[in-house]
């Protein structure tokens, strides 16, 4: 492809036969082999499908230390893992599935995702997508490099004060924990900023806001989310963190500090956080739904608007985390109520959903499957959402298992069963291949049975007494039966995770050969090859139509114009995608790495020093002059 | 040993715990109704019989009829959705209004005082001889109102016993207060319920309810310095706790022992468990905990002891009688 002579400077697409425009594209937009290809690239491909894999290794990690902990948990008065390790563990596990698996997954089928299903070449600020990926590496690595050097934070992934602050935390545990949060909030911050310039300028021509496929709105909405919640969790562990280095007294008592505000801040986030874990995958959801019972998704405009109120709601129920601190009853009321209205749209949800399937014709395949496995669990999640929202009922059971199972249900049956469906989904896209059905099957029973069977007995024992983060308990508590049984079901979790695993490596070599759109999906990533070329689409289409392959069966119209020679994308305004001008997509570029290299080293080292920003200063400003160094844009030479 | 003390959010035997209990049958059977409709009607979505016509229409053939009954019956269930949850947030409210107008009128306050891994109490009085500092077993009288302050003196811990009341938490620069009614006699187990370092899992706390009479006889001994060794052995105990590292940290009324850092052991025998709840007061337990605490309840406070066998065994001895 590479033989045939370079493109007439300024060369546009229009009236290029298919195999010079495929030859002229991806000269233009590939990745070269080899080393510098591998780090330098800026596809948001590569990068999101770097990005998904390296979050599925997280939540290996972060499974294996759930194994160990109900090892531990198997029976009263265990000594096997002492209080040490064990803090560690529900530390690592927490952290790594919150900060490291489950909100980087949802942002890497986004990278991945929205620039196919909006009709682009690249996502916007595509260094800055690199660079994102970088960190989050880093800081995952840090993490759990710590933890085997037997330095992992050991004060839980809210890290409460004063317990880790420096009195009682002294070491080095806890600062890694803070750091990690700065690696990957830098991370999702600049992933937020990206969905969000993609989704509003860069999306095909005609397509409107009322034809964004909800996969998409999902992620523009949970981006806002986190141009909001992330702020202040970057506050409370960089306010940690001095209280820790430098010897500040934000949250020293003694000193005039509260310990409360603390909670106030992590939760100002964490709140929202479940939140941006869980509307990504309701996307997951819509986007499978229509395509398995052959039909558009009933009340699109409910769920969207839904996804927004949840958006918007998500800010106002942070106090329910922390009704036994001794907060007004008034102002506990009020989050009480917030904490119940945001069922509503959760409902809406729902009900559309079992409102599209009955409308339509169910094929069930794996997807599928999980949308209904998520259904039956995640609405136990929420139910027992709203028995924490009451504040005499959270009084009983917060801080117990019985809040154990209640986010459980929500995050592994509302967004981690959504997830794999969605793997089983655009796994074909990703890699040409389709995975195996009968081996998804047997994921989902074992899937769906084992967390059922492991979480669902938690709900009695928090009932019965059980505070979480114990590393055991007395023989006389009767509690070692039922953690015995939740053990071994969460072994037959474990092991529908090994047959997921064992489906995604066979079937990356054996699976079927999928073509381009193996499950007859509407939405515009299924319109371009399995996988994507490097340029994503070879003319852009005009979307004329929420479901645009379904609405035009022959061929779909398309926009030319762009040039071929130099990376361009079509910018268009934001309701109604209407093309405006032609923009340039940066080239692929070393610097991102670099940059990210410098900004790492300086974090880790400001774990030690306050002297490390000075000393990391130069080499960011190095990295960064080389990013943006400029070489005049295609456009200025015309 | 005894009958086991209960621990149980389903067993209540404070008015506080029945009131939660009643509020959470309730959103529970709510939330089992709400559970099956949506998994029937997720059920019938999927079983649904399609006519011919409809198997073969194409993915955005128009279905103007069933549309029009989805939209009917969603916006119903909405409807319905937001009707529950108004009900249940009224219900919450009331019950929690209810527990916090049962706060009046105390007729006993003790101070709590988390610490790693141990529960300081303190019993207010009017009259000052009558004030006395214990820990991690609270008696109470039944069927009165009890308050409790709540502070801590590191990190925060939190106060749970399940059969009678909501936790609450022991936060360092604050004042929280809970207010126990205890209605039948009987021995309840707590622990503390806000991860809180390495011996989280071992900072339990025992609640003794007994009648008026009962109580104040307990008061009284309670107030009263500690008994003097009765035998040669118990004497050389209370000259080698006062001579070994024991003094610095822990106190006992009556003697020189003025340590404030760790469990008052003024009437340390008069307790059922020791090590706050880990281990059951017998001679044995209390020869372990005193020779090794770390092998007990690894990461706490109390160090090895250099102590010799006979000293350890006067130790025991005189901490036996400390009834």
């Amino acid at each position: 492809m590479t033989d045939i002579a370079a493109p007439v400077k300024g060369q546009r697409d229009s009236g290029l036969d298919d195999a010079t425009l495929h030859a002229a594209l991806t000269r233009t937009w590939e990745t070269p082999r080899g080393l510098y290809g591998f780090f330098a690239t800026v596809d948001h491909k590569i990068i999101g499908r770097r990005f998904i894999v390296t979050a599925f290794v997280f939540l290996f990690l972060a499974g294996l230390a759930a194994m160990a902990m109900r090892y531990q948990l198997s029976r009263p008065e265990n000594t096997a893992i002492g209080p040490d390790l064990y803090d560690q563990l529900f530390t690592m596990h927490g952290s790594t599935m919150m900060f490291l698996f489950a909100v980087p997954v949802m942002e890497a089928f986004a990278v991945y995702l929205v620039p196919l299903m909006v009709g682009t070449r690249n996502i916007a600020f595509p260094r800055l997508n690199a660079f994102s990926y970088w960190i989050y590496l880093s800081g995952g690595l840090m993490l759990w490099i710590a933890f085997l050097l037997n330095i992992g934070p050991d004060v839980g992934w809210f890290s409460y004060v004063p317990l880790a602050g420096p009195e009682f935390s002294p070491g080095k545990r806890a600062d890694f924990w803070a750091q990690m949060i700065t690696f990957t909030e830098v991370s999702a911050l600049a992933i937020a900023v990206e969905i969000i310039v993609t989704v509003f300028k860069q999306r095909a021509p005609g397509m409107a806001l009322d034809r964004i496929p909800i996969f998409v709105w999902a992620v523009l909405i949970t981006s806002f989310v986190v141009l909001f919640a992330m702020p202040a969790v970057m506050l409370s562990s960089t306010t940690l963190i001095l209280d820790r280095l430098v010897g500040t007294h934000f949250y020293n008592a003694a000193e005039g500090g509260d310990p409360v505000l603390w909670q106030h801040l992590f939760w100002f986030f964490g709140h929202p956080e479940v939140y941006i874990i869980f509307i990504p995958a309701t996307g997951f959801i819509s986007a499978i739904i229509p395509t398995f019972v052959r039909r558009p998704i009933f009340g699109y405009i409910a769920l969207v608007l839904s996804l927004i109120s949840i958006g918007i709601l998500s800010f106002g129920l942070w106090v329910h985390h922390m009704f036994a601190t001794g907060l007004p009853q008034l102002g506990q009321s009020f989050f009480t109520a917030s904490s119940m209205l945001i069922a509503i749209p959760s409902g809406i949800q729902i009900f559309c959903w079992i409102a599209t399937i009955w409308l339509g014709r169910p094929m069930w395949k794996t997807p599928l499957l999980f949308v209904a496995g998520f259904i039956v669990t995640f609405v136990i999640g929420g139910l027992t959402g709203v028995m924490v929202a009451s504040v005499p009922i959270d009084l009983q059971v917060h801080d117990t298992y019985f809040v154990v199972a209640h986010f459980h249900y929500v995050l592994v049956g509302g967004a981690v069963f959504p997830l794999i469906g969605a793997v089983y989904y655009w796994f074909p896209k990703f890699t040409g291949r389709m995975l195996s059905e009968r081996l998804g099957k047997w994921n989902f029973w074992l899937a769906v049975i084992g967390f059922n069977a492991a979480f669902f007995p938690m709900h009695f024992l928090g009932l019965m007494g059980m505070p979480r983060r114990v590393y055991t308990y007395p023989l006389g508590a009767g509690w070692g039966e039922l953690n015995l049984f939740v053990g071994l079901a969460a072994a037959m979790l474990f092991a529908s995770f090994a047959v997921f695993l064992w489906n995604v490596v066979a079937s990356l070599k054996r699976g079927e050969v999928a073509g381009p759109n193996p499950w007859g999906g509407g939405t515009l990533e299924w319109a371009t090859a399995s996988p994507p070329p490097f340029y994503n689409f070879m003319r852009i289409p005009v979307v004329t139509h929420r479901e645009p392959l379904w609405a035009e069966t022959e061929s779909l119209p398309v926009a030319t114009g762009l040039r071929v020679d130099a990376r361009e994308l079509i910018c268009g305004t934001v309701t109604d995608a209407t093309p405006e001008l032609r923009e340039s997509s940066p080239e692929n570029s070393i610097w991102p790495l670099l940059s990210a290299i410098a900004v790492g080293a300086t974090f880790i080292g400001s774990i030690f020093t306050p002297w490390a920003v000075v000393w990391g200063a130069p080499p960011i400003a190095i990295g960064l002059i080389g990013w943006f160094w400029p070489k005049g844009t295609p456009e200025d030479e015309e | 040993m005894l009958v086991e003390p209960v621990q149980s959010a389903l067993d209540p035997a404070g008015s506080g715990a029945e009131a939660i209990l009643t509020l959470f049958w309730i959103f529970l059977g709510v939330s089992a109704v709400v559970w099956v409709l949506v998994v029937i009607a997720l059920a019938l979505a999927a079983a649904r019989r399609r006519s011919r016509a409809e198997r073969g229409a194409g993915p955005l053939a128009p279905a103007p009829r069933g549309e029009a009954r989805a939209r009917g019956v969603v916006g119903s269930a909405v409807a319905a959705t937001g009707a529950v949850l108004i009900t249940l947030t009224a219900f919450s409210y009331f019950t929690g209004k209810s527990l916090a107008d049962a706060k009046a009128d105390p007729t006993l306050t003790i101070e709590v005082t988390g610490h790693q891994w141990w529960w300081e109490l303190r019993y207010d009085d009017p009259r000052p001889d009558m004030r006395f500092t214990t820990a991690n077993e609270i008696h109470v009288p039944v069927g009165e109102r009890v308050r409790l302050i709540l502070t801590s003196n590191d990190v925060i811990h939190s106060f749970w016993v399940p059969s009678l009341a909501g936790k609450q938490d022991l936060i360092p620069g604050h004042d929280n207060e809970i207010v126990i009614e205890v209605a039948r006699e009987g021995t309840y187990r707590g622990s503390c319920a806000e991860f809180c370092g390495l011996q989280h899992a071992h900072m339990g706390l025992t609640v003794i309810a007994e009648p008026r009479a009962a109580f104040d006889r307990w008061r009284a001994a309670q107030a009263a310095p500690a008994a003097p060794p009765q035998t040669e052995e118990a004497a050389r105990g209370l000259a080698a706790f006062q001579q070994n590292a024991c003094v610095l940290c822990h106190a006992i009324r009556g003697t020189g022992a003025g340590g404030m850092v760790a469990p008052d052991l003024t009437h340390v025998a008069s307790r059922s468990t020791l090590a706050a709840g880990t281990l059951p007061f017998t001679r044995g337990a209390l020869g372990a905990w005193i020779a090794d605490p770390q092998a007990v309840k690894p990461g706490a406070n109390m160090p090895r002891s250099e102590l010799d066998p006979d000293e350890l065994n006067a130790i025991i001895a005189y901490l036996e009688g400390l009834t």
